[in-house]
């Protein structure tokens, strides 16, 4: 028995994830709350069209994202716009033309079946897995447990990045480096995206640059985990149906085996 | 099938004995069933059926991701996120077999220390062990290349480097991982084709279907690394089942171990029957039940948590240019990384990066050997007091290097993993087979049955019910 409890400590301590290693990022990530965490957590739908919105009239300028579809804007469990929205938000794109007629390189008004459109001007990286391609939080020792707590913290570190910037930048090899601490090595090639105002809300919430950062975060969270809402539903159904089925089995085990152990202990 | 005497099947209905006098089915199911099993196992025993159960979920699963998947290194990243966002329960799918090699090794590292504890490795069970550490090297094998198929940073990086560790074989090196990388041009139709056969044939015939993979070799291919993962790593699961297969097979011959390592007896049917109780339904609704509480904690990772033991660079897809800072496998390599990484230096004429690769593939030699390395004639590490110590210590050393593995190779890192790597080595070449002759170890019990009766006597003193003293309990059940 000894020997099976230390082994289940053992166990706990071998579900250290390998992401808590690498990914990097020297300062310190501000650890936001946001509506999609917890067991039960679900996206704000609101907040969720106030981040695309963001990323339509700021971030697209530069960033891909190549893996979502416009269709998938209208889902109910992310930010859920009508068909005409999609519609309308799909003709604001243009998607390489590949029907017959076209010649190589023409260009189209997207549809919601088409995916956004990649975005390779000036090599900036697709934003639609961002948000579980880093890692926020790292601790203690390398060990990643902290993330048992406060989750992995990809959304967390677009925030930090997009608030962390210091106002320095310098030139090297031609192009302008700004200072941002979040960023591996301290320095990174996109000036800084927000500043208050920099969109104008439909639902008349304050754009501060904090209140934008926090909304494309959620955004970004959406475009990397869009079966997040449906997850977790279906967790919460499986975790209390494996339980139930637990305890049954655990009342018949014991039932069964009280015969055998009784039979013994007589016997002796 | 079992060495240890039990009734015979008996049909009864007259379709029984029309079938079992045609086909023998009836009689197998009936031994396998009821197979005589040492009533004194405790939950450590429980991790078989975890695996078995692990082995059946990543195969199903696996099977349905194949459906999505496309096997090429412009689609497969893309074809990954089609799944997660448009196939129909794709993202459970996807998620179950992500963390289903997971769970596949928290359960057989559990497995294997249960074995070392207990001397499950000694005789007569020494081929259960080998056939057992076969199946953990091509488990290995599988996660590696299944890692591979996403085609992210980390599963490129990963690739690049565990395949660059076979240049470190002397002359033929360079060769081999030429060779391993592969050949020049295939295309898809010839990819779908040979994916097709190896999908059918390892039911059949799991051994001749490696000669057959190999004939992919001759073909050529356009991305072939990454095609001949996918299909290696599609074919090695039948494999697994298959060792699986001869695995169990060799220990119900041999009959369980038990925590006590003291043989069920073998005199008579009535003998045994004291030591023993059926596997079902006995041991069928423990397992049933453990089961249950393992899947519980795996609904917490699939639903709740995901992504917790993957890396985030994953999901940055594969790019040749761009190397991630910190190259780390998936976290139940670790160990095995640590001990790569801790050879450092060069040994006479073996250089620092040969000495690393003989060093983590010898890790898994030495551990095949216990069964020989281990010279004492007391099975269970239960009743040998200093075996304990050193036990807890290799476990707690294999912790360490699974975190030595996942850090930086710098400041005390190396030195660190060094140490942990020359214990791993010494625990099977110095410690086993010297302790087998120094210890002295502690009285046995008898039998199973005598053990038994005290573990629920010793139980029911604590809870205060039936009071057993402790002369009664020595005293054997005849």
């Amino acid at each position: 028995m000894r020997a099976l409890k230390t082994l289940a400590a053992a166990s706990i301590a071998a579900l250290l994830p390998a992401g808590a290693y690498a990914a990097g990022g020297g300062g310190d990530v501000t650890d936001v709350s946001f509506p999609f965490e917890g067991p039960l957590g679900s996206y704000d739908q609101q907040q969720v069209q106030r981040g695309f919105q963001v990323y339509n009239e700021v971030c697209s300028g530069c960033h891909g994202l190549q893996y979502v579809s416009f269709r998938s804007l209208g889902w109910d469990s992310g930010p859920g716009y009508s068909e005409e929205q999609v519609r309308a938000f799909a003709a604001m794109y243009q998607v390489p033309d590949e029907s017959d007629e076209a010649l190589p390189g023409d260009m189209r008004e997207a549809e919601p079946s088409d995916n956004f459109p990649a975005n390779d001007s000036i090599g900036a990286p697709d934003l639609s897995l961002m948000a579980k391609a880093r890692a926020g939080f790292h601790g203690p020792v390398g060990t990643g447990l902290s993330q048992l707590v406060n989750g992995i913290g990809g959304p967390e570190y677009i925030y930090s990045l997009l608030t962390s910037y210091t106002g320095d930048d310098k030139e090297q090899a031609g192009s302008i480096l700004y200072e941002n601490p979040i960023m591996d090595g301290g320095w990174i090639q996109m000036a800084p995206p927000l500043y208050e105002g920099a969109v104008e809300y439909a639902d008349g919430t304050p754009a501060t640059e904090s209140q934008m950062a926090k909304d494309v975060s959620a955004f970004l969270m959406w475009t990397a985990e869009p079966k997040l809402v449906e997850r977790k539903e279906a967790g919460a159904r499986n975790f209390v149906f494996v339980a139930l089925l637990g305890v049954l089995l655990y009342l018949t085990n014991k039932k069964l085996w009280a015969g055998v152990k009784k039979r013994r202990a007589e016997s002796s | 099938m079992s060495g240890i005497p039990h009734e015979p099947y008996e049909p009864k209905s007259g379709f029984a004995k029309w079938v079992e006098s045609r086909l023998p089915i009836g009689s197998i199911i009936h031994s396998t069933l009821t197979i005589p099993t040492p009533k004194n196992l405790n939950w450590m025993w429980i991790w078989g059926i975890v695996l078995t159960v692990c082995l059946a979920l990543q195969i199903v699963t696996g099977i349905a991701l194949a459906m999505h998947y496309t096997p090429h290194v412009d689609l497969a990243f893309a074809s990954v996120e089609k799944i997660m966002r448009d196939v129909n329960a794709g993202w459970l799918i996807r998620y179950l077999h992500m963390n289903g090699a997971s769970l596949f090794f928290i359960a057989v590292y559990f497995h294997i220390f249960r074995s070392l504890y207990y001397g499950s490795y000694k005789a007569p069970r020494e081929i259960t062990w080998i056939i057992g550490i076969l199946i953990y090297v091509a488990m290995m094998a599988t996660a590696f290349m299944g890692y591979v198929l996403p085609w992210g940073q980390m599963s490129f990086w990963g690739a690049t480097v565990i395949t660059n560790l076979f240049s470190a074989i002397p002359l033929v090196g360079d060769t081999i991982v030429t060779w391993l990388w592969g050949g020049f041009s295939v295309d898809n139709p010839t990819l779908q084709r040979f994916f097709s056969l190896h999908y059918l044939l390892p039911f059949v015939i799991a051994g001749l279907v490696i000669v057959h993979i190999w004939a992919f070799h001759s073909t050529g291919n356009n991305n072939p690394t990454l095609q001949r993962f996918f299909s290696l790593h599609y074919l090695l699961p039948f494999v697994i089942a298959g060792l699986v297969i001869v695995h169990i097979w060799a220990f119900h011959s041999t009959g369980n171990n038990n925590p006590t390592g003291v043989e069920v007896r073998r005199g008579s049917i009535e003998e045994a029957k004291k030591d023993t109780v059926p596997f079902w339904p006995y041991f069928v609704i423990k397992d049933l039940f453990a089961l249950a509480v393992i899947l519980l904690v795996f609904v917490v990772l699939v639903f709740f948590m995901p992504n917790y033991l993957g890396h985030p660079d994953n999901y940055i897809e594969a790019n040749p240019l761009a190397t991630p800072a910190h190259i780390v496998p998936e976290w139940y390599f670790l160990p095995f990384y640590a001990i790569l990484r801790a050879i450092t230096f060069d040994i006479l004429f073996i250089d620092s990066k040969l000495g690393g690769v003989l060093a983590m593939f010898g890790a898994i030699v030495v551990l095949a050997l216990a069964p020989w390395l281990d010279t004492s004639r007391v099975r269970s590490g239960r009743y040998r007091p200093t075996f304990k110590l050193f036990f807890w210590g290799f476990v707690a050393n294999f912790f360490v290097l699974m975190w030595a593995g996942g850090m930086p190779a710098e400041g005390l890192v190396p030195t660190i993993s060094l140490i942990g790597t020359i214990y791993w080595f010494a625990y099977f070449l110095v410690i086993l087979p010297l302790l087998g002759v120094i210890e002295t170890p502690l009285p046995q019990p008898k039998t199973i049955e005598e053990a038994f009766a005290a573990e629920q006597a010793e139980k029911s003193m604590k809870a205060g019910t039936t009071p057993v003293t402790s002369t009664e309990i020595a005293t054997p059940a005849e």
